[in-house]
């Protein structure tokens, strides 16, 4: 089943950039099969298309060729308001950088997610106090994002990416502005997510000791992967 | 939390920037609602203009006389309906700085041309016709004078002098006119003509100006162009308008309102375009990081928009209508003290959309671009990805 049908399949897929006269190929011609329940990490050095991979299976940039499937739903042909519906309803993003609205509590920057959903006010409130209460912030739900640490705000990113109970999470270095103990704390939570949630999630990050946290670990170099199995 | 929450706390996340931004739109509507309700003072005659009501003047202009023999041959032509005549009296009351809007009228036909605008109970219009020393007045001059039926007044004229040698004329209330309207001007002391024309010491049997009412608006230019030939060649040729365009020939005298008042909202509203413009695009441009992840969460393009322009129209809302409220405020202040040059200056539900109507359009045109430009941006782009 799982090799059958994975949460995300890229078959043949080329991207290209621009710059200037000069055409930069990123992928040629990707191939990838992530299995339902997985947790990837995905290295490599820096322009080998680690940001690129999580855009494209995000559907937030698009493939020059190939195809690209997740959950078994084509999205290399949909359109942008198409994309931002699927999004909402299947992919968690977390970032480097939080990307928190300041001026919202945190229990409004996690039920950011729910505004596109048809859910009443209250089913939305015990939506993201279920969602804080997994990263263990349920008793900061009325803070802002200045009044956090840099791991809380995480935290709530996190719970921000899970409210939705979205298939696939994508995370773009979440410990790369984290110290030690929280990006412990924060790959503690993306296990547990894995583990106990059956998330699927892609990791893209630069730190070995965040990739042990993985399931796998895929080193990305000129637009191919090498696989490497960890032990658990 | 919906959209309009998102859209108020984006609003207030500079609280300082957003208060300066609200504070310049509230004194440009603040200005706007002061000279609409100027401009509607100065043109309500116009307004309150009935189709089928002309006026016949001097041909040289309105303050020249005419012979009074005109009002019977101006009867006489065919599609007038009624006719009566007034004559400027210069009126002021005790004081020359208490200046009262005064005329001397035509007693039996004055209140059947003007039966649409002005109400004076029958036993009252009654006494007024009979007693030739008597007047009736508006009941906001009343009002401000506290004068009732009976009291005797004693009015006099910056312009005319009794054969006596005096200037007062002493005047007792038989009646109070009502507007029937709330914008009806009931601002005014009218007398009888032929206690004015007999004791008066020049000028005599001639008249100010002639208000008639055709059978039919049709007939408005058949009529005045009857009358006015009827009176060519002869030394008082006459000229017959509409009420209305005379009306807006008398505000001209004044200058021109309505270019005056574009001129200074336009001045104030292209200004402020231009910051409340200029701030939503660098508002906006700092979010862009912001905006990129919303649209990452699922945020469509088209809802991005429209929370842009909510911004900048609720931002117009906040500022326009304090400054309305604050015009309606003055207007209320300034009224009794500018009662007898724009008896009905006021903010009215009239200008009060027009300002609603106004702010809507501000707020989509200052937020119209920064909306598209947050609307196309790429997500990657947005969050320096890719």
């Amino acid at each position: 089943m799982t090799a059958e049908h994975p949460m995300v399949r890229l078959t043949g897929v080329a991207k290209r950039f621009t710059k200037g006269k000069e055409t930069i190929s990123i992928f040629d011609h990707l191939d990838l099969a992530i299995p339902r329940g997985d947790f990837i990490a995905v290295m490599g050095p820096s322009g080998s298309g680690k940001t690129t991979l999580l855009n494209l299976l995000g559907g937030i940039d698009r493939a020059d060729a190939g195809e690209i499937s997740v959950a078994d739903h084509r999205i290399d042909g949909l359109s942008e308001g198409e994309l931002a519906a699927w999004r909402a309803a299947n992919i968690g993003f977390i970032f480097q950088f939080y990307n928190l609205m300041p001026m919202l509590t945190a229990a409004q920057n996690v039920e950011l997610p729910l505004l596109l959903t048809k859910l009443r006010s209250k089913e939305r409130a015990e939506r993201v106090q279920t969602a804080l209460s997994v990263v263990g912030l349920a008793d900061r739900t009325k803070h802002r994002p200045r009044e956090m640490s840099g791991g809380q705000q995480q935290r709530v990113a996190i719970a921000r990416a899970i409210v939705s109970d979205p298939n696939l999470l994508l995370c773009d270095e979440p410990t790369g502005d984290l110290d030690r103990q929280s990006a412990d704390e924060i790959l503690s939570i993306l296990q547990l997510l894995n583990g106990e949630l059956g998330k699927t999630i892609v990791m893209v990050t630069h730190d070995p000791a965040a990739a042990n946290y993985a399931k796998r670990v895929l080193h990305l170099d000129k637009g191919r992967f090498v696989e490497r199995e960890l032990a658990a | 939390m919906n959209d309009f929450d998102l859209v108020r706390k984006n609003l207030f996340r500079r609280k300082l920037r957003a208060s300066l931004m609200i504070v310049s739109i509230l004194i440009a509507f603040m200005i706007f609602g002061v000279l609409a309700g100027f401009y509607r003072a100065f043109t309500a005659g116009e307004d309150a203009a009935a189709a089928d009501r002309m006026i016949t003047v001097n041909k040289i202009n309105f303050t020249q006389p005419m012979p009074i023999a005109y009002f019977n041959r101006v009867r006489a032509v065919e599609g007038v309906r009624q006719v009566t005549f007034a004559n400027w009296f210069g009126g002021y009351y005790q004081d020359p700085k208490n200046f009262i809007m005064a005329l001397a009228i035509e007693p039996n036909t004055y209140f059947d041309v003007y039966r649409s605008e002005f109400e004076v109970p029958p036993d009252q219009l009654q006494a007024f016709t009979r007693d030739r020393g008597s007047a009736v007045v508006g009941e906001s001059l009343a009002q401000k004078w506290g004068w009732k039926i009976g009291d005797r007044i004693p009015l006099n004229s910056n312009i005319f002098s009794q054969k006596s040698g005096g200037h007062t004329w002493d005047l007792t209330i038989a009646g109070i006119v009502k507007g029937k309207a709330e914008h009806v001007d009931t601002n005014f002391l009218l007398f009888q003509y032929p206690y004015f024309d007999e004791t008066r010491s020049f000028g005599k049997d001639t008249i100010g100006w002639m208000i008639l009412q055709t059978t039919s608006p049709e007939n408005n230019d058949r009529v005045a162009k009857a009358i006015d030939a009827m009176f060519a060649n002869s030394t008082a040729e006459t000229s017959t308008d509409t009420e209305k365009a005379f009306g807006k020939a008398f505000a001209a005298q004044f200058g021109n309102i309505a270019l005056i008042v574009l001129l200074v909202v336009g001045a104030a509203f292209v200004t402020i375009l231009m910051i409340v413009g200029n701030t939503m695009a660098l508002s906006i441009r700092e979010r862009t990081r912001e905006i990129g992840v919303l649209k990452t969460l699922g945020f469509s393009g088209p809802r991005i928009l429209t929370m842009v322009l909510g911004e900048s129209v609720l931002l117009a809302l906040l500022g326009g209508i304090p400054g309305l409220a604050i015009a309606a405020l003055i207007a209320m202040a300034l009224r009794t003290s500018l009662s007898n040059i724009a008896p009905t200056f006021a903010v009215s539900p009239t200008i009060a959309l027009q300002g609603l109507a106004l702010m809507v359009a501000l707020g989509l045109i200052t937020g119209i671009i920064p909306a598209l430009n947050a609307m196309r941006l790429k997500i990657a782009t947005a969050l320096g990805r890719g």
